[in-house]
């Protein structure tokens, strides 16, 4: 009886926030059939904001991917002094607003900014641009990887690597052969997590991106613009196509999830 | 420190300044730029102080309910059996895949202008509340789960063979075990509600005074040109998220220590 009522407070709540919005969305994007939503996600803008989107995760997730192993093997493998604030700067994007991220990078790159006045002497351009949406979406996406990998690496210990080393190899010989294989699955899970998080980042680049339409308005820019402009079907088809892509994130995330703490 | 560790320590400390310690800084040093006074002013303007105290009585309602909501569902997904249980658990992580701005439309689709439930909460604090419970969700959850599947049901056995009740059971023998996990994942909940951006900048209609969150406020600040606002105000957060990030890390210590 009483499992069954907490059955019944766990998924009616999960029914209200969660099932019951994302169904209405959908409902809503096919409204009026299936055309107008397919016409409203393959404009030549909306199709620029995916490719944008997917630009920036490609450059964004791999930098954070390299970064993350490196720190992760620092903080477990080699404990130097600073390591608190590594440690501190590194999980500071998972509580930290992206409108404040984005301010930030605003300042720094703007036209009175420290880097600002020497880059646009130089021609180049890293506010409302490119560069500075990459920047923005490295940082709220950082976190993820290191996450992953540090409680790994405390588990599977040293002595395997101590062994290899005593066996004359090289340290690259030894992070390739013996580290990775055994972190290479919480590695995956943090790509995945960091994927999402780039795909879906709105409030940094929506500070320094300028949101110019088809040209630096990245997917999740594009649902608000057409919302702005009473584009219903269009924000809701395109709201569709990106948790579409949420789902796949998901699913990727069940299928790597049991293979966690498996060495 | 051997070449290696070396080079890795020069690689990972040069990205870490450049993506997220030196935005940082220059976002400190603007705050200053402006004075003890201009910074104190900027602060305690009216507008600013009502997105402050609307964000963080916001988030602490939204904290309050992910402690019990969240701890219900990972009590559910552990000790209950029935069908479906596994899409419901994979449904869980939905709100951190999906970008904040579709899940702030996903909320005004039911609970907006044109619910198809009759409900309309758009433009009201009501909203911000949804907004922010959707964005969450995951947080409590996660942190309770793993602690509860490694929980000894041994002891509640025990607990219950020596007369105890159900309620007793939970509050003397399981809660005690869980606290230090709900305590890490309601933390994480109000830095995430207290710094959302994109689910609620929709949902809001952004009125000053009445529905307009800090982040909102900043924002609203860069477009219009007011850069020691927008600073001053962004330090508040910044210093919220550390302060948070401090206490998130007391409690993981305070759970390590439960287990041993």
């Amino acid at each position: 009886m009483r499992r069954l009522t907490l059955r019944t407070v766990a998924l009616g709540y999960l029914a209200l926030i969660l099932l019951g919005p994302l169904s209405v969305v959908f409902w809503r994007a096919f409204e009026k059939g299936f055309g107008p939503a397919w016409n409203a996600v393959t404009t030549p803008e909306a199709l620029h904001a995916f490719q944008l989107t997917l630009v920036i995760a490609a450059i964004a997730v791999p930098a954070n991917t390299i970064f993350g192993v490196l720190c992760a093997l620092l903080i477990v493998r080699h404990p130097f002094p600073g390591k608190g604030l590594l440690n501190a700067l590194v999980d500071l994007p998972l509580a930290l607003s992206p409108v404040v991220v984005g301010f930030a990078l605003f300042l720094l790159y703007g036209r009175t900014g420290w880097f600002g006045s020497w880059l646009s002497g130089h021609g180049i351009q890293v506010l409302f641009a490119l560069p500075s949406m990459i920047l923005a979406t490295a940082f709220v996406s950082i976190p993820f990887v290191v996450r992953e990998v540090v409680p790994v690496l405390r588990e599977i210990g040293t002595d395997q690597e101590q062994a290899a080393e005593t066996l004359g190899a090289s340290q690259w010989q030894t992070f390739r052969r013996v580290t990775f294989p055994a972190i290479r699955w919480a590695v995956a899970y943090g790509v995945v997590l960091t994927t999402a998080r780039s795909l879906g980042e709105y409030g940094a680049v929506s500070v320094v991106s300028g949101r110019l339409a088809g040209q630096t308005e990245t997917a999740t820019l594009y649902v608000s613009d057409r919302y702005e402009n009473f584009d219903i079907v269009g924000a809701y088809a395109a709201s569709v196509v990106l948790a579409l892509m949420a789902i796949v994130v998901l699913l990727t995330m069940n299928l790597l999830r049991p293979k966690e703490g498996v060495h | 420190m051997s070449p290696f560790s070396g080079l890795t320590l020069g690689i990972v400390v040069t990205y870490l300044s450049l993506i997220v310690a030196l935005p940082l800084a220059a976002l400190v040093w603007q705050s200053t730029k402006s004075g003890d006074t201009g910074f104190w002013q900027s602060l305690t303007s009216p507008e600013a102080v009502a997105a402050l105290k609307l964000t963080l009585l916001a988030s602490l309602a939204v904290a309050l309910v992910n402690a019990i909501a969240g701890t219900v569902i990972a009590w559910v997904l552990i000790r209950d059996e029935f069908p479906g249980k596994g899409v419901v658990n994979a449904l869980i992580d939905l709100p951190f895949a999906l970008p904040t701005i579709v899940a702030g439309l996903t909320m005004l689709a039911l609970y907006g202008p044109r619910s198809p439930v009759g409900i309309d909460v758009a433009y009201t604090r009501t909203a911000i509340v949804l907004a922010l419970l959707f964005v969450t969700l995951p947080f409590v959850v996660r942190t309770v789960q793993p602690v509860l599947q490694e929980l000894d049901r041994e002891l509640e056995e025990a607990a219950e063979s020596l007369g105890a009740s159900d309620w007793q059971t939970f509050s003397r023998v399981v809660f005690p075990n869980l606290l230090p996990g709900i305590l890490s994942g309601v933390a994480l909940a109000f830095a995430k509600a207290v710094g959302e951006f994109g689910s609620v900048v929709i949902i809001t209609g952004n009125i000053p005074f009445k529905t307009e969150v800090s982040s909102v406020y900043i924002f609203g600040q860069i477009q219009s040109g007011n850069t020691s606002g927008a600073a001053a105000a962004s330090v508040v957060l910044l210093a919220i998220s550390f302060g948070v990030l401090l206490l998130i890390g007391a409690f993981r210590r305070w759970a390590t220590r439960h287990h041993a």
